[in-house]
């Protein structure tokens, strides 16, 4: 019963994480600038790392977890770099 | 998700509700995201994803490694603290440089800068 009820709920929030990141990706495809791309580069990364936390979640590893904190880091310093190169045209001056 | 048969009804039924709005929250901030006319407005829609929805799923994750594991599972804090210092440092500097940009094309859309430039000046005389 439990194991139902929780299959398939992961199973839906899956999906409408899934969702999201399509979501994110048709505006980054579509953003009319560059600071719109970004914006859903971030977006897109935060439901990345959601999605490996419900991976974790589903097969009862924590290996997926470690996998979430790097991609957290990582996305945090990839957009404040574009948004620096954004700002002065330089990432490292 | 099969050896869960005897996981307990009642942490099933809350891990499935955070999971659930979780989800749902960050779904709705990415259809903001893909919806909102302008660039001011778009970059308030995704940080319902990193508020809520990385709260609701992180809470799932350690009600769930809790339950099932018998041992106390913190460390989806790391990511939480991390997200939740972390994402308005860089959307901030995302949307002074959006303004900064649209400032420099005179493009007509976002007022000019009125207490930045007094303060500029102000340093220039003290020098």
């Amino acid at each position: 019963m439990s194991g139902e009820i929780l299959f398939w709920s992961i199973t839906i929030s899956q999906v409408l994480l899934a969702l999201a990141m399509l979501a994110a990706s048709l505006r980054m495809i579509a953003g009319p600038r560059a600071q719109d791309r970004i914006l859903a580069l971030d977006a897109f990364y935060v439901a990345a790392m959601l999605m490996l936390i419900l991976f974790g979640i589903r097969t009862g590893t924590s290996t997926y977890f470690e996998v979430a904190l790097i991609v957290a880091l990582l996305g945090c310093v990839g957009t404040v770099a574009l948004a620096k190169f954004l700002m002065r045209g330089e990432v490292i001056e | 998700m099969n050896q869960l048969a005897d996981f307990p009804l009642w942490a099933a039924i809350v891990v499935s509700l955070l999971c659930l709005g979780g989800a749902l929250l960050t779904f709705i901030g990415c259809l903001g995201l893909a919806r909102f006319s302008s660039f001011y407005a778009r970059i308030h829609a995704p940080t319902l994803g990193t508020s809520f929805g990385t709260v609701g799923l992180l809470a799932a994750s350690m009600l769930y490694f809790t339950v099932s594991a018998q041992r106390v599972a913190v460390h989806e804090v790391l990511i939480l603290i991390f997200v939740s210092v972390t994402t308005p440092v860089t959307l901030m500097l995302l949307a002074r440089a959006a303004l900064y940009r649209d400032r420099a094309e005179r493009n007509g859309n976002v007022p000019d800068s009125a207490g930045q430039d007094v303060v500029v000046e102000s340093g220039d005389n003290l020098q």
